[in-house]
């Protein structure tokens, strides 16, 4: 399969990027780590005039957390980085749950965070991370930088509110209120399949108190859903066996799942409360061995 | 060289190509390509380095798996004009002019294959596992190799194989 013609370009700065996308009148897009990008390239569902190539430009390929907590996470920073990050083992359980569960161990090496983000797909595991982390996309223009919530920074399967001449330069998760503590539980028929169904849990806790939760829901919607309902019922609670079957039952009323080859559409609610209470608990069981 | 899809399509001759140089297996190789051309595709077509196979075409299968700068990528799903100035390893690669890498040498000993389609891929990734984790459980392998799909073989011997090529390798290393 061949992509369509396109025009290459591969800046080395961000501002020479931004240029070219502003020279592309929104028939410009960016290729970072490729591995949605050019197999809908070469299917022709997507077919730019021009790619930008960003993988030239030095210095996006990081993830740090910040002095005040938050984690950063660039442009070119791969799956497989985060996957092997320690400080994220460390500091970020939700992000660090879900990195060896995106795609397989090969399209880890080159697919890229941010650029999961930005595809906008419905099955993309990050979108759910980062909804329940409250994360936001940091992106950059003519005009400057713009901070992107990633609830309202997706706006339907494959599309997302970046200006045709913005570029996603960073994911950003806020720094914890408290202890981070999270899960990310995925239903895949196999390596590499989308999910089935999959549910991402971030706490900030204080002792057994849960000062902050959000929980987002991945496969079960025509974008990623945001169990909100589920994640506040949750506030304030100690996690005890009540708190946790209402927030299951609430994020499985939040799921809009569709029945196809993968599951009906109650298996997949199913699932989503099954996987909910599963990580609620799992977290409230390791903070009693803590105590 | 000319464009490869000038080969397999009808195409005016101002297509703009880029020249890129890439170093395959050790050796700088350039060549003239269209941006669209695929990194499976210049090297099975305009390199003759047909050891790289393309399975699936769609970023599932594996086959076509290489080591870029040292890291297994699916090349069907990398532009061959993104591999400029970067290295490159192919499955031609493992064999010395006189023996076989260890890796081909337990896929021989193990049985790890039988129509051998997903062979090439399966060695390259066992290749950066085994780089990066010289002595993996099966855990670890049947991880590594959860990006390669085998359709005869059930994956036993693929394993075995890669086991037979750690420890033949630990032991020449130790």
């Amino acid at each position: 399969m061949y992509p369509s013609r396109f025009n290459y370009e591969s800046p080395s700065t961000i501002d020479e990027a931004i240029a070219l996308l502003d020279a592309g009148r929104g028939e410009a897009k960016i290729l970072a780590g490729g591995q949605s990008l050019v197999p809908m390239l070469k299917l022709r569902f997507a077919a730019p005039e021009t790619l930008v190539d960003i993988n030239n430009i030095p210095g996006l390929g990081y993830h740090h957390f910040d002095e005040g907590g938050a984690l950063h996470i660039g442009a070119l920073c791969r799956h497989e980085d985060i996957e092997k990050s320690t400080v994220i083992a460390e500091g970020q359980p939700t992000i660090a749950a879900a990195a060896p569960l995106v795609a397989d161990p090969i399209v880890r090496t080159r697919g890229t965070f941010v650029g999961s983000v930005c595809h906008g797909d419905p099955q993309g595991d990050w979108a759910a991370c980062m909804i329940a982390l409250d994360g936001f996309i940091v992106a950059q223009g003519p005009n400057g930088r713009r901070e992107i919530p990633v609830e309202s920074f997706v706006t339907g399967p494959f599309q997302n509110v970046l200006a045709h001449n913005e570029i996603a330069i960073e994911a950003v998760v806020p720094a914890p209120r408290g202890e981070a503590r999270g899960a990310y539980l995925k239903l895949e028929r196999r390596v590499g399949d989308f999910a089935t169904a999959a549910v991402a849990v971030a706490l900030d806790m204080s002792g057994d108190m849960v000062l902050r939760a959000g929980i987002a829901l991945t496969g079960v919607g025509g974008t990623t859903v945001n169990a909100a309902e589920a994640a506040d019922s949750l506030t304030g609670s100690t996690l005890d066996a009540d708190s946790v079957s209402r927030a299951a039952e609430l994020a499985a009323a939040a799921a809009q799942p569709r029945s196809d080859h993968r599951g009906s559409a109650s298996y997949k609610r199913h699932i989503v409360n099954t996987f909910t209470a599963r990580a609620l608990s799992g977290i409230a069981s390791s903070n009693e061995r803590a105590a | 060289m000319t464009s490869l899809y000038e080969e397999v399509s009808v195409t005016p001759v101002d297509v703009p190509v880029r020249r890129v140089t890439i170093t395959v297996n050790g050796q700088r190789r350039a060549a003239d390509i269209e941006p669209r051309l695929l990194l499976a595709h210049l090297l099975r077509q305009g390199f003759g380095l047909t050891g790289t196979h393309t399975g699936c075409d769609t970023t599932n299968c594996g086959a076509c798996t290489v080591l870029f700068d040292g890291r297994p990528v699916k090349s069907c799903t990398m532009l061959a004009v993104q591999a400029d100035g970067h290295s490159v390893e192919t499955v031609e690669g493992l064999a010395s002019a006189s023996e076989l890498h260890p890796i081909q040498e337990g896929f021989k000993e193990e049985h790890g294959l039988q129509c051998g389609y997903c062979t090439p891929g399966m060695m390259m990734a066992a290749k950066a596992l085994l780089e990066e984790n010289p002595d993996p459980s099966e855990d670890e392998i049947r991880w590594a190799l959860s990006g390669n799909l085998c359709r005869c073989t059930g994956y036993q011997n693929i394993v075995k194989a890669v086991m037979w090529a750690a420890d033949k390798m630990r032991a020449s290393a130790g």
